[in-house]
């Protein structure tokens, strides 16, 4: 889990949610590449960030992109954010024991509401109605977090909220920054920007 | 089974280009007691006849319509034990489709996984084809839907349909008396109705079986006393 590092935080404001993570990829200390994907969204009301061990992490995302595009061509619909994390947590117990390693957090809107969900490598879900994070630098983010975080934040004001917490969280972190991505997920649309943090 | 001698397909075609096999099964299906659906504007009815050979049998140890999942279920036309057969993997997809999606199957998938059941027992080597239709009825988030499934694994969806014996006389019948504005109260009385169109003898309620789905997505089963109450009605 702390072979290439990674930090994501998930945020549910009114009616919209936030979804970002850090841009390092490392192999331990030593830093690779600094525009490293690690969230994926997956249609237009999911995305789904991936921390652990990036290999397994972009297999998950091969995966997952193949079982919604198969349910979509089956049901002519999409996943619901709340179908996808179950769908989710299936096919990591499905590798009980032999897992990847991968602590998957899962954002998205259900029926125009937050929907918030976060995994084990095993797929033990816990949901929450405000935020969630993964990665290695959680200690440092939840202080963060939990002191900052007030419900009902307008789309902008979560923004804002998010890439604090999460750029001030990885400089605290080793193996996780070189900036960010932040995806801002309302019923009109998403946006997207890459934040340059810290670059050492 | 798949490597003894005579495990190559039953089913062949003939030189016309037909599966005769298949029409085999559904002159099964055609002298099978009928069954019949009718979809409403807020739920489903399914209904059947239960004949009985002899007056001896319980007729209480009998049961013809059948839950798949709590807002599907089904009712047969034809051999009573391929219906067992079907029912039980009907129940299996649905609860491996429950199992990874943790959300109830569509009416639409169930049908589906039934019907390529229904389709690989007329290919598979050592097996023959289902002497079987089924008519399946569920509300889901596309709201009440009827389907029926026939033994060459095709299914349609229809608004009213029959299967079984009498189904010519009865579908003739449903064309006349469905309309799209039809309450579930209403498709209970045009089901009962052309039930006993074509029924042979008294028919009462300890020889139909009626199931509905209502608008709350649940089915259930009449008891004989609320079917002897909707009989009460269309007299």
């Amino acid at each position: 889990m702390q072979y290439n590092g990674a930090a994501v935080i998930a945020m549910a404001g009114k009616d919209c949610i936030a979804i970002a993570s850090d841009r390092r990829y490392g192999l331990r200390n030593q830093t690779i590449g600094c525009e490293m994907q690690k969230t994926f969204q997956i249609n237009d009301t999911t995305f789904v960030g991936l921390t652990g061990l990036m290999s397994d992490a972009q297999t998950l995302e091969q995966k997952f992109r193949f079982r919604t595009n198969m349910y979509r061509l089956r049901e002519e619909r999409d996943m619901s954010p709340r179908v996808f994390s179950n769908m989710v947590s299936s096919l990591l117990y499905e590798k009980r024991f032999g897992p990847y390693f991968c602590e998957p957090v899962i954002a998205g809107l259900e029926n125009g509401k937050p929907y918030l969900c976060g995994m084990d490598l095993l797929g033990a879900q816990v949901y929450t109605d405000d935020f969630i994070l993964a990665g290695d630098c959680t200690e440092a983010m939840y202080g963060l977090c939990e002191s900052m975080y007030r419900p009902d934040l307008e789309p902008d004001e979560l923004f804002e909220l998010v890439s604090q917490c999460l750029l001030s969280g990885v400089d605290r972190d080793c193996l996780a920054g070189w900036g960010c991505t932040v995806h801002v997920l309302t019923p009109q649309g998403v946006t997207t920007r890459h934040l340059k943090g810290r670059m050492d | 089974m798949g490597d003894s001698a005579y495990s190559f397909s039953l089913t062949t075609f003939s030189p016309s280009g037909k599966l005769v096999q298949i029409e085999y099964a559904l002159n099964a299906v055609a002298s099978g007691s009928t069954s019949l659906g009718v979809k409403a504007k807020n739920g489903v009815v399914i209904a059947t006849e239960k004949k009985l050979p002899t007056c001896l049998i319980d007729e209480t140890s009998m049961q013809k319509v059948v839950m798949l999942t709590e807002n599907i279920a089904v009712v047969y036309s034809g051999m009573g034990p391929d219906f067992r057969v079907l029912c039980r993997k009907g129940r299996k997809a649905a609860q491996q489709y429950f199992r990874v999606y943790r959300e109830i199957i569509p009416v639409s998938m169930l049908t589906r996984e039934l019907a390529a059941v229904m389709q690989e027992f007329t290919q598979r080597g050592g097996v023959r084809p289902f002497g079987i239709s089924l008519l399946l009825a569920g509300f889901d988030h596309n709201g009440p839907q009827l389907y029926q499934i026939d033994p060459s694994g095709s299914y349609f969806a229809w608004k009213a349909s029959a299967i079984g014996k009498h189904m010519v006389n009865a579908k003739t019948f449903l064309e006349k008396r469905y309309n799209d504005e039809l309450e579930l109260e209403d498709a209970v009385h045009t089901a009962l109705l052309t039930l006993k169109e074509g029924f042979e003898g008294a028919m009462d309620h300890t020889n139909i079986e009626v199931g509905i789905v209502s608008a709350d997505k649940k089915f259930k089963v009449l008891t004989p006393a609320e079917i002897k109450d909707y009989l009460g009605e269309v007299e």
